[in-house]
């Protein structure tokens, strides 16, 4: 009998709740590092399809910011949810991107699915723990209220396919935050898997985008895009921080660094998730009402 | 126009109720005493916990602006300068300041808040004379909120083990920080107060128009026996606050002034790894509603732009009103301006002092030039501005457009810009119509509008039904190009620490 000839999949960028090809046209190509054959075709984001995604982000932070945090936590959850429904299509999907192991890539999966939930129960609570009513010397009543920092662009991490993803994403996202992310260059199909994910998850449309494609082709635009409030870094090259601080100081972005986590650290809870990461993706509000008659 | 709602336009009904007390009301001349203060002809850097002469070599006047009186003259850190004082805070972070308990940190803190407590008035008249802001302001404003800052952040130094739920809080090292003008003593408290209760020592950088209560406030750390070098006071332009901001022994850059300056101050520190927090500019929108308490909303307005002279960052300097009272507020805001005190900063009934600087005064001028120019209406207070110093009468815009400059520009000057609106949703948008956020102001009658409002407003500091009220343990700071970071309370303690597990 013949072989059956695969079907090889064009993985697309995610903007608006859409799948769009790349404006430029451009692809690039991930190859199977055992057979060094091609596995997929990749969208190569632009200057274009970054200042879409910006557009979309901004147009859906009104709506899900306002949603309530009882409704981002079950959203999360929901996320989590589908994931462990499909999660033997992402597994098999990363083995074949990377050539890792089977119980490899289960692990980084089932990482995610639980970190997921770890968020979602956060969504009604990092506001009691960052939260302050406060004593002011005067009859007011005054209380301090973390808020979302607006459209938040995010460079995730190359290290792993998935798991540098979620742990950003989720943690922006229960904070109320739109985002632009970036995906990992060198393992960008389980990025746009885990979009179609998203886009059947109750996430209404804009909340994320992601985009593929080289990452020096997009940074620059998204440090310099003036309707970004904050951009978040997971990375130790110099020369990118101080691109994304020079350039966000345009519209004094807030350019959150991180050095770690690293390597086996992603996939270590105490390590690589924390209410201080949704910190980081907060604004502070005071707020001052007199207490009289 | 039908007769019968003529007869019940607004205008006409307030018209009868005007002030006008001619001279009848006038008070007598009543100045605050200056002779118990002292201002020594010369003031030298505090480096190393000793007063020491500039490398530089070189001295600045300081004036009082309102009589253009030398003061004094101040020396002029250069680079060599705040080097030694950069050494001189870390020997003194290395050797003493992060092995000291807690419990004793705390202690050094208690000590300048009470001495600057004890010294209160003299630093009210020091902080007037330099800048020019009214006696009152600096009596019963500036100074009690210093020393309360003061009070406030030594009792954190031994709980911030308590302050971040599962982490420990450690020093980041040495800050630099540079300060403003407008409210120069509360800066440096601002500034002050958490860095050494974190326990990082500091190098501060007072504003050239105005060092004098910051180096009164380096005799009262030498008196309070502060291990040398734990703070250290480089005076100087500009280009010293460059220094400070480059050397590449500070691990955190704290600064608060314009936008412009914040911006330069990033990209000059970009990729360093230096924390940062900035507190910049901001252009407020005071929102009045026709259902707020008219009176008092007046006065909050009042308040939120002509207080200090409108040399605030977080001044109420855009004032958005509900256009079926637009007639009545902007009729009583007219006749509120007329009754303003300005002049001689050290009359304990002045209201609005001298603007701080010829420099300052020129910007004033020229972005109000640019209000007539673009065609809005300009209305001031008619009072007599003194022949010496720098002044500018309490001013206001109507006809104002969102796109005017004086509706876009911080002016940081006496000078509102009136513009209306119709619904709630378009106060909100023309409101955040600006890429600044550091506050604004609601004032309505009705408590479930303000919550309603202030959330959807982008500012990081909500007055409702009042405005410009500040206190240690309320954080400030600013969304969007109005900087980052928190001063202020429990989120005040952030910016000066590392958490750890």
């Amino acid at each position: 009998m013949q072989k059956r000839s695969e079907i090889l999949k064009t993985y697309k960028l995610f903007i608006g709740g859409q799948f769009p090809r790349s404006e430029s046209g451009h692809y690039f190509q991930v190859f199977s590092p055992k057979t060094k054959k091609p596995v997929a075709n990749v969208a190569r984001g632009s200057r274009k399809d970054l200042r879409d995604a910006v557009t979309a982000a901004r147009k859906a932070l009104p709506s899900w910011s306002a949603k309530t945090a009882y409704n981002r936590g079950q959203i999360l959850y929901r996320m989590a949810e589908v994931l462990e429904n499909r999660k033997e299509e992402l597994i098999v999907e990363m083995v074949k991107m990377t050539g890792c192991l089977h119980k490899k890539a289960e692990k980084e999966v089932t990482t995610c699915i639980d970190r997921l939930v770890w968020y979602a129960g956060w969504a009604d609570k990092y506001q009691q723990i960052f939260g302050t009513v406060n004593p002011v010397a005067a009859p007011y009543f005054n209380f301090t209220l973390p808020e979302p920092v607006g459209v938040v662009g995010i460079i995730v991490s190359d290290e792993w396919p998935l798991v540098p993803l979620v742990s950003k994403l989720a943690p922006a996202l229960v904070a109320g935050n739109t985002l632009v992310l970036i995906a990992s260059e060198k393992y960008p199909l389980s990025a746009i898997t885990f979009a179609e994910i998203i886009a059947t998850s109750d996430v209404p449309a804009g909340v994320v985008n992601i985009l593929t494609g080289i990452k020096k082709e997009m940074i620059g635009h998204l440090a310099k895009h003036m309707d970004v409030n904050s951009i978040n870094y997971t990375g130790s090259d110099v020369s990118v921080l101080k691109m994304l601080q020079e350039e966000g100081s345009a519209n004094v972005k807030r350019v959150i660094a991180h050095d770690y986590p690293k390597g086996e650290e992603w996939l270590n809870n105490a390590k690589a998730q924390s209410p201080y990461w949704i910190h980081s993706f907060v604004e502070m509000k005071t707020t001052w009402h007199p207490i009289g008659i | 126009m039908t007769t019968l709602e003529k007869k019940v336009t607004r205008l006409e009904v307030v018209e009868p109720k005007q002030l006008n007390f001619g001279k009848k009301w006038d008070y007598a001349p009543a100045p605050e005493a200056t002779d118990f203060v002292k201002i020594k002809p010369r003031y030298e850097l505090f480096i190393g916990g000793k007063f020491v002469k500039p490398k530089s070599g070189n001295y600045f006047k300081s004036i009082n602006p309102a009589t253009e009186e030398v003061l004094t003259e101040v020396a002029e850190a250069n680079e060599a300068d705040v080097d030694a004082a950069v050494r001189a805070a870390r020997n003194a972070y290395e050797k003493y300041w992060s092995k000291l308990a807690p419990a004793e940190r705390a202690k050094y803190i208690f000590r300048i808040a009470r001495q600057l407590q004890e010294k209160g008035r003299e630093f009210a008249i020091l902080e007037t004379m330099d800048g020019g802001k009214p006696i009152k302001e600096a009596r019963d404003g500036d100074i009690p909120l210093s020393v309360a800052h003061f009070f406030y952040y030594a009792g954190w130094a031994d709980k911030l083990e308590y302050a971040f739920p599962g982490r420990k809080c450690r020093p980041l090292g040495v800050a630099g920080q540079v300060i403003p003008w407008n409210f120069p003593l509360l800066m440096a408290a601002w500034k002050l107060a958490p860095a050494l209760a974190c326990g990082n020592t500091v190098v501060l950088k007072p504003a050239e128009t105005t060092p004098l209560t910051a180096l009164h406030l380096a005799q009262i750390i030498q008196e309070a026996d502060l291990p040398p070098g734990v703070v250290n006071i480089v005076t100087g332009f500009g280009k010293t606050g460059a220094a400070l901001v480059k050397h590449p022994d500070i691990n955190k850059i704290a600064f608060t002034g314009s936008t412009e300056v914040g911006k330069g101050i990033m990209k000059s520190i970009a990729g360093t790894g230096k924390k940062m927090t900035l507190e910049l500019g901001g252009k407020a929108a005071n929102i009045i509603f026709e259902d707020a308490p008219m009176d008092q909303a007046i006065e909050g307005i009042i308040n939120g732009i002509y207080f200090n002279q409108g040399h605030v960052c977080c001044a109420g300097s855009r004032l958005f009103v509900q256009e079926s009272v637009k007639d009545i507020v902007i009729r009583k805001l007219y006749d509120r301006i007329q009754t303003l005190r300005v002049g001689n900063p050290l009359d304990k009934n002045t209201d609005v002092g001298a603007i701080n600087s010829r420099e300052q005064l020129g910007k004033i001028k020229e972005l109000v030039e640019s209000g007539v120019q673009e065609g809005c209406k300009l209305h001031q207070s008619a009072c007599e501005l003194p022949k010496k110093g720098f002044w500018f009468p309490p001013t206001f815009f109507t006809g104002v457009a969102q796109s005017n400059r004086i509706a876009q520009e911080e002016i940081f000057g006496p000078v509102l810009s009136v513009l209306t609106f119709r619904t709630p949703e378009e106060a909100v948008e023309k409101a955040n119509n600006t890429a600044y956020g550091l506050s604004a102001g609601v004032w309505t009658d009705k408590g479930s509008k303000i919550f309603k409002i202030s959330s959807k407003l982008k500012a990081g500091v909500i007055w409702a039904n009042t405005y410009n009220k500040f206190d240690p343990t309320s954080p400030f700071g600013g969304y969007k190009e109005s900087g980052f970071g928190r001063e202020g309370g429990l989120h005040g303690l952030l910016p000066y620490v590392k958490l750890v597990r």
